[in-house]
Formats: C-alpha cells, sequence, structure tokens
C-alpha cells in the first residue's frame, strides 16, 4: 500500500523571477534569475544539487526541447537533468519529479525548475498549437480562451445563470487578483482595475473578455527539495514546509468524446483534488486550507475550480466569489500574489510559482500580503483546455501541520 | 450577396453596374469550393443510397487541383465505394451537360453519381462579379423501373465561337462583346442543336414543357424561346434573381429545377451555351420524390443573406488583409497519416464499440468509455443529428472568417467531437441548438497547396424547408 508524499521532502529554497514582458531577458537569465535566490535561500553551493528537472512547454518559442538548455544555462555538469513537459502543468511535474527523487533516496537534494520565455513570439497569447499528424486533420485549434470559455456555456446552461449574472461574477474574480497584485513587486499586471473597465472590455472568446484572460508572461520559478533530516542537517531552524501532496490527472478522453461531461466543471480537478486530499489528510479543503493558488487562467476557470477543489458547492462558486469569500480578505483567499491573471503566466513556471507564493506565506515572507498564521495552500495548474488537459495539484504546508 | 452591395462598392468606378443591381447572386465562404459544394450536393441526391453507385463524375472548369482526381475527394467524403470509377470532367462551361449526357449514353454496372460544381471567380468591378454565382448540382442516372425521367436524348453543335475563355494561368475570364454573342452565337447555334433535337425525337417545340438555357448574356433563354415559339411560361427560372450563373453547373441545376416541377409526361429541353450548343431532352416519368432532399429549391431557401462585399473579396482573394502573426504557422498535412485515416477525416467515420456500443470519434485502438481494445467497428457520423453542448466565439484565434465559432458537438448516437460550427448567419448559437453536418475546407496549406478538408458543424435548416 503506497503511503503517498506527505512530509517525505522539504522545500529548503526557492526563487521566483520577476513575471513580466522580460525584454531585457531570455530564458537563461530567467532561470538564473530564479536559481540564483533559491541557492541564497537554500543555503547550499550549486554542488550539492544531485539532480535537475526543468520545465519547459512551448520548446517551439522558448529554448528548444531536452534539458541541455538548462544544463547550459545554470552549468549544471555530471548530475542527471531532465526535461519534462504537461502543458500549463509543467511546473507542477518538475516539482513532481525532483520531490519523488528525493522521497526515493535516489538524491539528497534535488532542483526544479520551470521557464517560459513567451514574448518572443511577437504577438499577444499563447502560439498557436500543433497537435500531431493526426490531429491537425480534425480538431479545431481555437485559442485558449475559447477553449475555456466553453465553461461558462456548460456552466449558464446547467444552473441556468444569465449572461450578465455570470459575467458580474467573472469580473469580480479579476478584479480581485488586480487588486491582489497591485501588491506584488514581482507581478506583471501591477494595477488595480474597475469593476467597469472589466466588464467593458472588448470579447476575445464569448464571453471571456480582455480582463477575463491572465497575462502572457516571461518568467522562472525554482525550488530547492530535500529530506527533513538533509534539511535540519543543513542548518534549517523552526518550522520546516513540507510536500503535503502531488497528484496529477489527466484526459482520457471522456469529457471531449461521450455524453458523460456536461462542460460545466472539470473532471481533471476534481478528481487530482480528491487524490491530493486524500495523500494530505484533508477531510474539509474549505475549513482546513490557508490559501489558494489556482489556475486562473481565465476567470471563468477560477471560478469553476472553487467547485472543483470542493471549497464552494456546486452551482453555488458565482455566489460565493461575488460575496469576496476568495477576496484578499475574504475567507480563504486565492491569488493572494496575483494569481496566472495579475502575476502572470510563464507556462513552464506556473505550478512553481504558485508553490513559490505558499513557501514565502508559510515561511512568514510575504510582505504586504503576508496572511495570518497559514497552515496549508494549495496549488493547482490546468493544462490543455477543460475538456482535454491535464490538471496538477500540490499541497504544502507546515510540517507539523 | 444582394447585387447593390456590389454595384455600391463600385459606383465610385463604374456606376453603370447599377443597372444590374438587381437580386442577389451566391458566394462561397472561405472554406467552401468545388469539391466541398459537390459533396453537398451528392449528399442531398444520394440521401443514404450510395451502394447503388458504381462511378462517380465531377465537372467543372474551376476544380482545386490540375492533377489529382478531385471527384477522390467527394467520393471519399460521401462514402461510396473504393471500387467506384471517379473521374473530373472540366474544359467548358457546358460540361456540366456533356458529363450528364455521358452518364445517359454509358453502358456498365451501377448507377452513375453524376456532378457539376463551380465556384466562378470574376474581377472586381467587372459586369461577370455581378452575374456569377457558385453552386453545385447532383444527379444520378442508371437504368430500371423507378427512373423519375428517361433520357430521350442529346445533340451537340461544336464550333470555334470563343464568347468567353480563360487559360490555364489566367484567374479570371476573358468576355466578348456581349451583342455579338446575342446576335451571332447564342441566336444562331442554339436554335440549331435544339432543332436538331428536336428533329431527331420528331416532337415539336410545343411539346417542350420545360426550357432552360445555360451560358449567355442574361436573357438569352428568353430570346431563344421567342425564336422557337416556346412559350415564356414554359420557360425555367433562369436563377439570376438568388443564384447566378453558376458555369458548369448551371445546365444541371436548371434540369434539376425542372425535375422539381415537371408532371408525368413534361419534355424537358436544356441546353448549354459555349463552343457551339449541348442539349438534351427528357421526358418525366412519375413525379420526383422529396425524401427529404433539400433540392435547389431548399438550398436557396436556406441562403444567409451577405451584405459585406469586402468578404467577397477576401474569400476570393482578391484583397489580403493584415490578419497577423497568428497565420504564420505550417498547415503540412502528411499524406500517410491522411491515407490510412482518409475513412475518418474525409468520410468522418468514427467507431462504434462491440463491447459496451459507445459511438466515437476519432476511432483509435482502444474505447473512449470502456478501455477495451480493439472493438471498434467503423460508424459514420456525417448524418447523424447532433446538438451544441458547449461553445464559444473566438476572435483570438485566426480564422478567414471571424469569430471562429467552435464547440463539443453532442451527437444523438452517443458521440462527440469538438467542431468549428459555421453558417452561423445571423441566429444566435446556445446549448442545445440542433446541428448537422458539412464537409468544408479545414486549413489552407499556402506554402504547398494543399487543403485539407475536415468536416463541420451547421445550425440545422429550419423544419420548414
Amino acid at each position: 500500500m503506497a503511503s503517498g508524499i506527505k512530509d517525505k521532502v522539504a522545500i529548503i529554497g526557492m526563487g521566483c523571477s520577476r513575471f513580466g514582458e522580460r525584454w531585457d531577458c531570455g530564458t537563461e537569465q530567467l532561470v538564473t534569475e530564479a536559481f540564483v535566490e533559491a541557492l541564497k535561500d537554500a543555503g547550499i553551493g550549486k554542488k550539492q544539487i544531485g539532480a535537475a528537472w526543468y520545465g519547459s512547454a512551448l520548446d517551439s518559442v522558448n529554448v528548444g526541447n531536452s534539458a541541455i538548455p538548462l544544463s547550459t544555462a545554470l552549468r549544471l555538469e555530471g548530475i542527471p537533468v531532465s526535461r519534462v513537459e504537461n502543458m500549463c502543468a509543467t511546473g507542477t511535474e518538475a516539482l513532481r519529479g525532483a520531490v519523488y527523487a528525493v522521497a526515493a533516496g535516489a538524491v539528497d537534494i534535488a532542483l526544479a525548475i520551470g521557464a517560459e520565455k513567451l514574448k518572443d513570439t511577437g504577438y499577444g497569447g499563447l502560439p498557436v498549437p500543433s497537435k500531431g499528424t493526426l490531429n491537425n486533420l480534425w480538431i479545431p485549434y481555437g485559442s485558449a480562451p475559447a477553449g475555456f470559455a466553453q465553461l461558462a456555456s456548460g456552466y449558464r446552461a446547467k444552473y441556468g445563470i444569465s449572461r450578465e449574472d455570470l459575467k458580474k461574477a467573472m469580473a469580480h474574480v479579476s478584479w480581485k487578483s488586480h487588486q491582489n497584485g497591485a501588491k506584488n513587486p514581482k507581478a506583471h499586471l501591477r494595477k488595480a482595475v474597475t469593476m467597469e473597465t472589466i466588464l467593458a472590455a472588448p470579447l476575445i472568446a464569448e464571453p471571456l473578455g480582455i480582463f477575463d484572460c491572465c497575462g502572457v508572461s516571461d518568467g522562472a520559478a525554482c525550488a530547492i527539495v530535500t529530506t527533513p533530516e538533509i534539511a535540519r542537517a543543513l542548518g534549517k531552524r523552526g518550522e520546516l514546509v513540507t510536500v503535503k501532496a502531488l497528484q496529477l490527472s489527466a484526459s482520457a478522453g471522456r469529457e471531449m468524446g461521450t455524453d458523460q461531461w456536461d462542460g460545466s466543471y472539470v473532471p481533471n480537478t476534481r478528481m487530482a483534488a480528491a487524490a491530493a486530499y486524500r495523500e494530505a489528510g484533508i477531510r474539509n479543503p474549505r475549513k482546513e486550507l490557508s490559501a489558494l493558488e489556482v489556475h486562473d487562467c481565465f476567470s471563468i476557470t477560477e471560478l469553476v475550480t472553487m467547485e472543483d477543489l470542493g471549497v464552494s458547492a456546486d452551482g453555488q462558486a458565482w455566489r460565493d466569489v461575488l460575496e469576496g469569500v476568495f477576496d484578499g480578505e475574504g475567507e480563504i483567499p486565492c491569488q493572494i500574489d496575483g494569481g496566472l491573471k495579475c502575476f502572470g503566466h510563464p507556462v513552464g513556471a506556473s505550478g512553481l510559482r504558485m508553490v513559490y507564493e505558499h513557501y514565502l506565506q508559510l515561511t512568514g515572507r510575504a510582505g504586504s500580503r503576508q496572511l495570518k498564521n497559514p497552515q496549508l495552500g494549495l496549488s493547482h495548474n490546468l493544462g490543455g483546455v477543460p475538456y482535454n488537459g491535464v490538471c496538477a495539484i500540490s499541497i504544502v504546508g507546515l510540517e507539523s501541520r | 450577396m444582394p447585387r447593390a452591395v456590389i454595384a455600391a462598392a463600385h459606383a465610385w468606378s463604374f456606376p453603370s453596374l447599377k443597372s444590374l443591381a438587381k437580386g442577389e447572386r451566391s458566394m462561397c465562404s472561405w472554406d467552401e469550393d468545388v469539391i466541398t459544394m459537390a459533396v453537398e450536393a451528392g449528399r442531398d441526391c444520394l440521401q443514404g443510397s450510395q451502394g447503388a453507385i458504381g462511378s462517380v463524375s465531377l465537372a467543372s472548369t474551376t476544380a482545386p487541383y490540375d492533377d489529382l482526381n478531385n471527384s477522390v475527394f467527394v467520393s471519399s467524403a460521401l462514402q461510396l465505394s473504393e471500387t467506384v470509377s471517379g473521374r473530373d470532367l472540366a474544359g467548358s462551361t457546358r460540361v456540366g451537360l456533356t458529363s450528364v449526357i455521358d452518364a445517359c449514353l454509358a453502358s456498365g454496372t451501377g448507377d452513375r453519381l453524376v456532378i457539376a460544381s463551380e465556384r466562378r471567380v470574376a474581377k472586381p468591378g467587372s459586369a461577370l462579379e455581378m452575374q456569377y454565382g457558385c453552386g453545385a448540382a447532383a444527379l444520378t442516372i442508371g437504368v430500371g423501373d423507378d427512373l423519375i425521367a428517361g433520357f430521350l436524348g442529346s445533340e451537340s453543335v461544336s464550333v470555334p465561337f470563343f464568347d468567353h475563355f480563360r487559360k490555364a494561368d489566367r484567374e479570371f475570364d476573358y468576355i466578348w462583346e456581349e451583342r455579338w454573342i446575342r446576335d451571332e452565337g447564342v441566336s444562331k447555334l442554339v436554335p440549331r442543336a435544339i432543332n436538331a433535337l428536336m428533329s431527331s425525337l420528331q416532337l415539336s417545340s410545343e411539346r417542350i414543357a420545360w426550357f432552360g438555357l445555360a451560358g449567355g448574356p442574361n436573357g438569352s433563354d428568353k430570346l431563344v424561346a421567342k425564336l422557337l415559339e416556346i412559350a415564356p411560361e414554359r420557360v425555367l427560372p433562369d436563377l439570376q434573381a438568388q443564384v447566378g450563373e453558376t458555369g458548369a453547373a448551371h445546365s444541371p441545376l436548371l434540369l434539376i429545377s425542372a425535375l422539381e416541377r415537371a408532371k408525368p409526361g413534361d419534355i424537358i429541353v436544356i441546353a448549354s451555351f459555349a463552343q457551339g450548343c449541348e442539349v438534351l431532352a427528357f421526358e418525366m416519368l412519375r413525379e420526383a420524390p422529396n425524401a427529404g432532399r433539400r433540392g435547389l429549391s431548399g438550398s436557396i431557401a436556406n441562403r444567409i443573406e451577405e451584405s459585406a462585399y469586402l468578404k467577397l473579396l477576401s474569400f476570393d482573394g482578391h484583397v489580403q488583409l493584415d490578419w497577423g502573426m497568428r497565420t504564420e504557422v505550417d498547415n503540412k498535412t502528411a499524406m500517410t497519416q491522411l491515407y490510412r485515416s482518409s475513412d475518418q477525416i474525409l468520410g468522418f467515420v468514427g467507431g462504434r464499440c462491440s463491447a459496451c456500443s459507445a459511438v466515437q470519434f476519432p476511432r483509435l485502438p482502444s474505447c473512449v468509455n470502456c478501455g477495451e481494445i480493439d472493438r471498434q467497428i467503423p460508424y459514420p457520423l456525417a448524418g447523424e443529428s447532433a446538438r451544441i453542448a458547449t461553445y464559444t466565439a473566438d476572435w483570438l484565434q485566426y480564422s478567414p472568417s471571424p469569430p471562429l465559432y467552435m464547440g463539443l458537438v453532442q451527437f444523438d448516437c452517443g458521440a462527440r467531437v469538438l467542431m468549428e460550427i459555421v453558417d452561423v448567419g445571423a441566429g444566435a448559437l446556445a446549448v442545445g441548438t440542433a446541428l448537422t453536418m458539412a464537409f468544408r475546407i479545414k486549413e489552407r496549406d499556402r506554402l504547398r497547396g494543399y487543403d485539407r478538408y475536415f468536416w463541420k458543424a451547421a445550425p440545422a435548416m429550419p423544419a420548414s424547408v
């Protein structure tokens, strides 16, 4: 019987580059920025790292495939370096690789780093996808917002919510993240916006307007992990931040290929969340989780994710959102760092950026956005589209929790 | 598109076009061409009776490929047997009628599916731009006791009367003076052919119940009818009011128009004027069964009015809009992949699991529902009814006709497919909107000169049609 990952691995150092339109930086500079911060935080030397996992999703506009761009950028010689890719869940995949290697006893200290350089495309949004010779022949490649906008049609149809009510709730999701992002010096978008501005924005994919979409950013984030014992041997004092759960679910075609999905939620999130709560021993996520960092690629995604994670009842997230449950001062803050919406979304880095925020909160280093007494933080990544994608969930928390 | 829209766009330069600005003409969307229209006409004609077809012909002067049997796309999309004989016919706008005559005179087994399809393109600002239209017609021709109409005979006149022409490397037709075409061509060559046919059939022109003429300037049909003493009410509508002149497809469309209105015993005479004249005659044997067909009248009723002249220019390639960097993708098609999945891609044939009965697309080794391996039985989806499960209108992704409507299409048989939704028109989409399937161009590979075809969903036609 598998015992799960809970408390087997501690995070001893993290780093995160400033996110945004980093016209000044290539991927090499971005990973270096995150790596230097993490090394300093961990208080170790580069030679102490036993293996590295590099996450990057869109190699056509990045530095190409394989792990070599990372090992070259950071000059990681003579150790195993792997590249992982699982669309927008890539960052969490990198963390999973490093954490599992430590838990397995294969290495003492492992590095997980994710990076994406998106602003070398020359246009807004993500690069146009290509998904293999068969899919290219039949799948309509809509934009990412078009994939997620369909959640709004399914959600509205299921719960009989007017377009206006849902638009307002979605706008509140983005309004709240702009409020939070304004307080984050590393965030891409650091400006609060009004509800009126959000609601009046031009449509990108019906019913999503421009403010319903997250920033497309350059950036990198990084974690150094080891066992709690080695962490203490390295001189780490006080409560360690440990990994409580790492779970993943990938579509097998059921949502997109059968009538067993109504378009109002994301099945992968529900499956990954159930497994993660089991692994972490969480029974009441709304009460037990201190903060959420979810994959708010689009406002509607965050809204239905509140139901998929079990922090809102089905059909009620739009009301909880409007009541401010997930605001910075709310019952369970969501995207306290600004989220994908405002911190930004360098695809391969996002999963690690979320963990970075929880790590700062749990170690009391979140500055003006510091939460009171946080215990457990959940991160949630969605790759692909709601009906054909992957969901990765990681939960980190204080070791004693 | 109302012709007044075209005339208004040219009012600054060619105010005289206003005199032609009556009625409307048909046009192709960016994703329609000779092949896609041929498939639509073929589906409407066959109504599921694919099994009887032994050969298929595609007549057109505007088929997309010079070296590639265009009819193979059509027979694959229609899921005809791989043993059908398929051929393209080209070279003149009269080839549509020639292909009908050839099929009537041919021997051999199986019914002959005869399709004529034309995407006529004219130079912006020309009178032809006002007169031309796009369309396709399909007929099945064979022998037996259940014929709708019986072929009586045909006649040809072939002379070097070149009223218009288009060399292989030219984009547009070149046309001679209308008065010469009318006086020296239509007035003399068409009656000559028709008189020869009526004489060989030993019928007087009074026996002609329905007469149609394709080619020549507007009004040529009425002129010939007058010369041959065919009563005006026996002249079929020339389709200028709502369709326009559809080249090779026009004479077969006139024949269908006659079949839709003729009574048993009626004699139908259809002529096609081009480098002389081709003419044929049918006798109506029994009223054409509707059998759920859209037909010519249904297709016209299913019109979507388009009032943006720039769309016509853009769809026909006359103006290059700045679509942005998102168009800079490589749409290379792996011919290996296309061939091994051709029934799925061109025929829209999915699978039905013999273990759990789930219908699905695409057809992969293991079932989407129960996971059983190698239990997929081919299951055609093109004719299945479906509804919208989820949808959006995408303004970000490149589409030659934005927004890109797309969503999950839920078939009543259980299959679900992510599809592009087209022909939305002014109507609004909603979860539950009824859909029908259409064979269309998915993407163009401009680098190599190849178009990908696949199926798209369109709001179902109103029940009243």
